[in-house]
């Protein structure tokens, strides 16, 4: 580990709490593919309300990190973790933590826009209304409100009750935001969320992710280092499952301590 | 520019052999529609679906023997359908990995492929003679049994279609697997679970043997399913291989309009496909 995550780590960790809330410590993470190691002592702090951006090489890490984090991995047997992840100061990692409160806590974006097979209306209502028991009228307020936060309001408000599907991927993908934020998450996993979408819609999501960051913690995978730079105040660079630097963004890409992380970014390989 | 001649002989011989082997499928469909209409026209009258089987010699229709049909064949899919769609689930929902799914599973392809007269014997013995008298409600459970393999498995099948981003973002959104399931995976694979179920009303609509040893037959009318019970198949099979000219012809009209009935399903089941793709 360079000096340069060693003083992030402590930094914002000892600031106020308030700021603190959502803030996303990994200490000595560890992840499995049955036998293949894919995470490696991973120790990091991510700073709540900023955008951090994992960048690194196919098969790095980058989306097992993202997974871990939420333990969607737990769906799949022989898909492990350990060490820990400290999020409000509890180990969300622990078993005992309920998965429906660390997922209603952490919300997450992939990278093909995933619809569900109904109206745009339910997309949204679907979560809210399992987490919250809400009048027609507070739910009506709650979908127009994440579908605003998601910029995408004023191209469904007369279309609701229309077919999710028959969205451009890029305002599929918006919905897809819309519907995690309003649960009222407090993290946000975005895994290449713009890598199926065109140039016009991509530039709309990052718009989004730089409006979001002010109230979520961000933590975007991404393999577009232009897109790591423009969206990101963080960066954190993997390679073979191993936290490589981790550091401002601005340092990470013009100044890294690392010379594989100079590598990577001067696009020598990866 | 020219295309060598060998490529458009290898061109023709490939389109003959196709559009030869279509038509070698086709001419058998054809040809039994053909053969029932014509051979059992004389009884394809409003007659048919309005007057009873009639003893020999006289004339009269079919219609209690597709009332007990109809009836057997809907209550087959009301015991058959929900444990099929359950046990579907089962296996490629939660089962998903474990031991007991993979040999649920092959249980299932057993019962798939069990010659209806297994079933139809088992029933005899559980049902029939425990009862003492056969019964229409034997016929129906005969029919639920075979329909349930069809549709555990074309609801298993189904599910696995759904991609696993399907699943992943339901979960990361906190929603439990039963609500994932229900609120996103039956609505993704609504039509094609609709399909395994009309292809299993076409299968059971047909079957003879296990209906020979369940609800048999009936003369007269019956509306109780707990008597014996007329349905389509065993009419015809009784009636074809009777002596009387009235009962052969009855039987074609029979036979005509269960082939038809198949057939129109088969292509509901292709519009419904269809419209599973658009979505």
């Amino acid at each position: 580990m360079n000096e340069t995550a060693t003083a992030l780590r402590v930094a914002p960790a000892y600031t106020s709490t308030v700021e603190s809330r959502g803030a996303i410590d990994l200490r000595d993470l560890n992840f499995y593919y049955g036998t293949a190691h894919a995470l490696k002592h991973v120790n990091m702090l991510v700073p709540a309300n900023a955008v951090t951006a994992i960048i690194g090489p196919s098969g790095c890490g980058k989306s097992t990190l993202l997974r871990t984090i939420n333990r969607i991995f737990e769906l799949y047997p022989d898909q492990y973790a350990t060490g820990e992840i400290i999020i409000d100061e509890r180990n969300v990692l622990d078993r005992r933590y309920p998965l429906s409160d660390l997922r209603r806590l952490v919300g997450m974006v992939f990278q093909k826009p995933t619809p569900f097979p109904s109206s745009i209306r339910s997309n949204v209502a679907f979560a809210l209304s399992y987490y919250e028991r809400l009048s027609k009228s507070e739910l009506n307020d709650r979908i127009e409100d994440a579908l605003r936060q998601a910029a995408l309001w004023d191209e469904v408000k007369d279309k609701l009750h229309h077919s999710a599907l028959s969205l451009s991927g890029g305002q599929q993908q918006r919905l897809c935001i819309a519907r995690t934020i309003a649960v009222r998450p407090e993290i946000l996993l975005l895994d290449e969320a713009t890598s199926a979408l065109d140039p016009i819609s991509t530039a709309k999501v990052e718009e989004l992710i730089h409006e979001l960051r002010e109230r979520f913690t961000i933590m975007i995978v991404t393999h577009n280092m232009q897109q790591a730079a423009r969206v990101s105040q963080r960066t954190a660079f993997f390679h073979l499952g191993e936290l490589v630097e981790f550091g401002s963004t601005s340092e990470i890409f013009t100044n890294p301590h690392e010379q594989q992380t100079r590598d990577y970014i001067t696009g020598r390989y990866g | 520019m020219a295309i060598p001649a060998r490529r458009r002989v290898a061109d023709i011989a490939a389109f003959a052999f196709a559009t030869a082997a279509t038509v070698f499928g086709l001419v058998w469909l054809a040809w039994i529609l053909w053969t029932t209409l014509v051979q059992g026209a004389a009884a394809l009258t409003p007659s048919l679906f309005s007057q009873m089987t009639p003893p020999p010699g006289a004339s009269g229709g079919l219609v209690n023997a597709f009332y007990g049909s109809a009836v057997m064949i809907l209550l087959g899919v009301i015991i058959g359908t929900p444990i099929g769609v359950a046990a579907g689930t089962y296996l490629a929902e939660h089962g998903r990995y474990t031991r007991l799914a993979a040999i649920v599973s092959f249980v299932n392809d057993i019962l798939l492929s069990a010659p209806s007269i297994v079933i139809g014997l088992f029933v005899y013995e559980l049902v029939v003679r425990n009862a003492g008298h056969f019964s229409g409600y034997a016929g129906a459970l005969a029919l639920a049994m075979i329909l349930l393999p069809i549709v555990v498995r074309t609801t298993e099948e189904s599910l696995r279609l759904i991609p696993d981003q399907m699943r992943e973002a339901g979960f990361a959104l906190g929603l439990p697997r039963w609500r994932v399931t229900r609120q996103i995976l039956y609505k993704a694979a609504l039509s094609a679970i609709l399909t395994g179920i009309l292809l299993g009303v076409a299968r059971i609509a047909g079957e003879t043997a296990p209906l020979l040893f369940t609800a048999l037959n009936n003369q007269s009318w019956s509306a109780s399913l707990n008597g014996p019970l007329a349905n389509v198949p065993v009419v015809i099979f009784q009636y074809a291989m009777s002596p009387y000219n009235e009962w052969h012809t009855l039987a074609w009209a029979g036979a005509f309009v269960l082939t038809a009935f198949v057939l129109v399903l088969n292509i509901l089941v292709r519009l419904l496909a269809r419209k599973g793709k658009e979505q």
